[in-house]
């Protein structure tokens, strides 16, 4: 068969600051085929794909369109190269209609007819197999909808070639099927596609071949009808890597937090997670690991009190029988609660009353040390506020993804943001400065972070320095369950290692950790157990000291065999 | 090599990008010299636009002469001056607290108005039948009352349906000037409209007539910089105003924030009303506040929301106000002039912000940036 090269590019690389996102990449695509671009997350494919749609500019290598050397620099320069791009996430005029968004921003010759434009966008979706009606507005409309307009406004504009990032992940399965017959009457019509997606089973039942990409590089480029799943994830995952993190085998580990039956939904009604079980114990780091966007983020914000939860239990056990009461992590008015529900006994196994007392001796007592909680106590966390968890005396400490939008406030310094969990200590209305202050230098001290000043606002600091200044703060908290996402996202090679010797060392205090990763390798060599969450279920949870990279790829990308039918 | 010329044509002239960072003394640097390039265009524009007037040569000295001299030639207009600043820099303070929130409260001018309105409605129904100190008690209570009821309701809306404050706020300062409208049309039946000034509820005064207001503006400066530096509502204000999830990550009750942030800036609206109605006006009309409190917004802005520094800024701009009325007043030439220069220097303060936040790289000097995002 004679096929013509419609796009090629050679030796492309891109780099944001010391990351290398594209490491020499080449790639053809031919005329008339669906090629699918595989890969992990953050391996560089979204990246890859904006530098043909005009959104970055390579900082070396050549793109070539129809044999001819091109340069593009701008969207524009793009689709005046008949290359069209569906990102992941639309960019469209709410207010507007279909047909109004789709003839935004092109310019044409004749007079501007809202008319002609609705029937020429009635003749494309006719052409290919869509239902669409051009004078719907877009706030009316389904996810898939508005998919199906970001694909028309491509269209219309002649493209070619098109892009698409990650189109299946919004679509229900019946959607994903219909996108799919359109699709195969696009590469009939002629026209090429490009789908980036990391779901095995849409790879192998839409693409013709399939570009793996594995961290920035460009592994193989393979015939759909010769791959099998396996073969994909091995190409995808790669083979293992030893890291050198030093693990200890968990010492005497405690169900400390119990995690049952999570069910919950974000804002837009779409169930984020699925029936999340699972027990993280003490002295043992937890991985999660899962595609970006699978669930990890609300499953940590859930347990941290920042997710609603529609169902489901988050059961915190503390470890405290016959362990003195402090003022810590208590407070006074907690204290007296408890009291008042014979949690404590005195040194002797007496019960402990505060009827009758005041405050200053009841802080007397209790200072000496010699109230002494009853039981271990159970609580649960469910439909708590950061707040009231941090009210009960429970220590959870939480490093988010976000780190300047959540974790930290990046106008601020360190010391300022040293107090973000603990300012409202002390009774009077103004902050205390002195004791963020003592922490922020030890921080900078001991975890050798490099800051002109303890003011210096965080913003300013390095990546690894900013993930430094939260990780230890939320230590300093002397955590009891300490969760990290991402922690070492960005981050060079010695940061992360100083991130992972921190965890370990809270692993051998005792603590249990919950650590979200997104490289394997990583997972594999620093946790005791891994969960894998697959679109917000849990579809499997394995020791990581015998388990391999494929099992957890498989695992992580596998869908339930209903979905799979819909799409083949 | 043919791409190396490629990318060197593609390049433009000269590209902006933002700064990471600048020393304080060059962004300080940036904004005096705005100000005395602003100046110059000035004196260049109002020399040429009164001489055309006038018909008769000037020296352009003359026109600066005349400009200090609207702030500073007479104790009378020294008084005034500080007056002045003290009433533009008490509506500064109460817009900042919901400023550093990045809540863009810009209604600033009908909380003040509703703050004048309340201590002057007590003052008209209750002047004379009760001791003057009562009086005046009352119509503290009235004004305070009056504004942060104003400044809360946009509040309420934000907080519990994410309204947009903007809009909302500039709203509802027209609602206040239609309820001082009518409220002036109730008990002026005559058809003027124009309430005269009233017997009762005059604050008193010691030294100097505007002493008293200058003091209790300077006292409050200071409180608010403590307020908003040192207070766990300080702090809490300036996390929300950094990130809504690093607020709620921490256990800030968001909500609760918002409106109290917004009592706070509505009773300093309340404050200032009673500043106006109490110790200056002993009357209201719709024009009491008089776009103060928009002027405010630009005052607070400048400052960087900082109370101590907004001293300067409101200074300044009183003195531009003041001396471009002075100009028009010694050269006999139209009312407008003085928003002519108002209008110029403003422009040139605020266009510096602009390399204050961006740098223009020209081409050659260095390679091509990265565009990130």
């Amino acid at each position: 068969m004679e096929k013509n090269l419609a796009l090629s590019m050679q030796g492309i690389t891109k780099r944001f600051g010391s990351v290398v996102a594209n490491k020499s990449v080449d790639l053809d695509m031919y005329q008339g085929e669906i090629l699918a671009i595989l890969g992990e997350n953050g391996c560089g494919k979204t990246t890859l794909m904006n530098m043909i749609a005009g959104i970055y500019f390579p900082d070396e290598g050549k793109i070539f369109k129809d044999g001819k050397e091109v340069v593009i620099r701008s969207p524009k320069d793009a689709f005046d190269l008949k290359i069209g791009m569906i990102h992941q996430h639309f960019k469209l005029v709410d207010l507007f209609t279909a047909a109004e968004n789709i003839v935004l921003g092109v310019e044409e010759s004749q007079r501007y007819n809202i008319k002609d434009v609705n029937n020429r966008v009635s003749e494309i979706a006719l052409k290919y197999g869509f239902h669409i009606d051009p004078q719907k507005k877009i706030y009316d409309m389904s996810v898939s909808e508005k998919q199906t307009v970001e694909i028309i406004k491509v269209l219309y504009r002649g493209a070619d070639i098109l892009i698409l990032d990650e189109p299946t992940a919004v679509l229900t399965p019946q959607e994903i099927d219909r996108l799919f017959s359109v699709l195969r009457r696009m590469k009939e019509d002629g026209k090429s596609i490009i789908i980036i997606t990391h779901k095995l089973h849409e790879v192998l039942a839409i693409s013709d071949r399939v570009a793996i990409l594995r961290k920035g590089e460009h592994i193989a480029t393979v015939d759909t009808c010769n791959a099998t799943e396996s073969s994909l994830t091995e190409m995808m995952v790669g083979k293992k890597v030893t890291l050198n993190i030093d693990r200890s085998e968990p010492v005497a580990p405690q169900a400390r937090l119990e995690v049952k039956g999570l069910n919950c939904v974000d804002h837009e009604g779409v169930q984020v997670l699925k029936d999340v079980s699972f027990t993280a114990n003490s002295g043992e780091i937890l991985g999660i690991a899962g595609i970006a966007g699978s669930g990890q983020r609300e499953l940590l914000e859930a347990i941290a009190g920042l997710q609603p939860l529609t169902s489901g239990e988050i059961i915190f056990n503390n470890p405290k029988k016959d362990k003195p009461v402090t003022f810590f992590h208590k407070s006074m008015a907690r204290v007296k609660e408890l009291g008042a529900q014979e949690a404590f006994h005195d040194e002797y196994g007496n019960p402990v009353s505060f009827d009758g007392m005041t405050n200053k001796q009841i802080k007397g007592w209790v200072e000496s040390g010699k109230v002494l909680f009853r039981e271990d106590e159970v609580m649960n966390l469910r439909d708590k506020t950061p707040l009231e968890i941090r009210e009960l005396g429970v220590r959870l400490s939480f490093v988010p993804e976000d780190r300047l939008g959540m974790g930290l406030v990046g106008s601020m310094g360190i010391t300022d943001n040293m107090m973000l969990r603990s300012y409202r200590k002390g009774h009077a209305g103004f902050v205390d400065r002195k004791k963020p202050r003592a922490l922020a230098d030890e921080i900078i001290r001991e975890l050798e972070v490099v800051t002109p000043g303890v003011n210096t606002p965080v913003r300013r600091l390095s990546g690894g320095n900013v993930q430094k200044v939260l990780v230890g703060r939320e230590i300093a908290f002397a955590p009891k369950v300490l969760m990290a996402a991402y922690p070492v996202r960005g981050l060079d090679i010695n940061s992360s290692y100083t991130i992972y010797n921190l965890l370990n060392k809270q692993k051998k205090n005792g603590v249990a950790v919950i650590f979200v990763g997104e490289d394997l390798d990583v997972l594999l060599s620093l946790c005791d157990r891994i969960l894998v969450i697959n679109s917000g279920a849990v579809t499997g949870i394995v020791d990581a000291r015998t388990a391999t990279k494929e099992e957890i790829g498989l695992l992580m990308t596998q869908t339930d065999t209903q979905e799979k039918e819909a799409v083949q | 090599m043919s791409e190396k010329k490629n990318n060197a044509v593609q390049e433009p002239l000269f590209h902006l990008s933002k700064r990471a960072q600048i020393q304080p003394w060059k962004a300080w640097a940036i904004r005096l010299a705005a100000i005395v390039l602003g100046l110059l265009v000035c004196g260049l524009v109002a020399f040429i636009l009164i001489e055309k007037l006038n018909q008769k040569p000037e020296k352009i000295t003359d026109f600066y002469y005349s400009f200090i001299k609207g702030s500073f030639s007479t104790k009378r207009k020294l008084w005034k001056f500080l007056k002045n600043l003290a009433i533009l820099q008490c509506i500064s303070l109460a817009v900042t607290p919901a400023f550093r929130m990045r809540f863009w409260n810009i209604g600033a001018e009908g909380q003040t108005l509703m703050g004048v309105l309340g201590c002057i409605t007590v003052a008209f129904y209750l002047g004379g039948q009760v001791p003057n100190w009562v009086l005046l008690v009352l119509m503290f209570i009235a004004a305070l009352l009056y504004s942060a009821v104003w400044a809360v309701i946009p509040a309420i809306f934000k907080a519990k349906w994410n309204t947009n404050e903007t809009l909302f706020t500039l709203m509802m300062n027209y609602v206040a000037t239609f309820v001082v409208s009518y409220f002036l049309v109730v008990w002026v039946p005559s058809g003027s409209s124009t309430l005269g000034k009233l017997k009762y509820g005059k604050l008193p005064s010691f030294g100097h007539e505007y002493l008293v207001i200058i003091l209790v503006v300077a006292l409050l400066t200071v409180l608010l910089y403590i307020y908003l530096k040192h207070s766990k509502q300080g702090y809490e204000i300036s996390v929300v105003g950094e990130s809504v999830r690093t607020a709620q990550y921490s256990g800030i009750n968001v909500k609760k924030v918002i409106i109290r942030t917004m009592v706070v800036s509505g009773l300093l609206c309340g404050l200032t009303g009673y500043l106006i109605g109490a110790g200056l006006d002993q009357s209201v009309t719709t024009e009491s506040v008089g776009g103060q409190g928009f002027t405010a917004i630009m005052v607070s802005w400048l400052a960087n929301f900082n109370p101590l520094v907004m001293l300067i800024t409101s200074g300044l701009i009183s003195m531009l106000n003041s001396g471009a009325a002075q100009i028009s007043q010694d050269f006999n030439v139209s009312g407008a002039l003085p928003d002519v220069i108002v209008g110029i220097i403003l422009f040139f303060i605020i266009g510096s912000e602009f390399f204050i936040n961006y740098q223009i790289i020209f081409r050659k000097k260095g390679h091509e940036k990265e565009a990130v995002k």
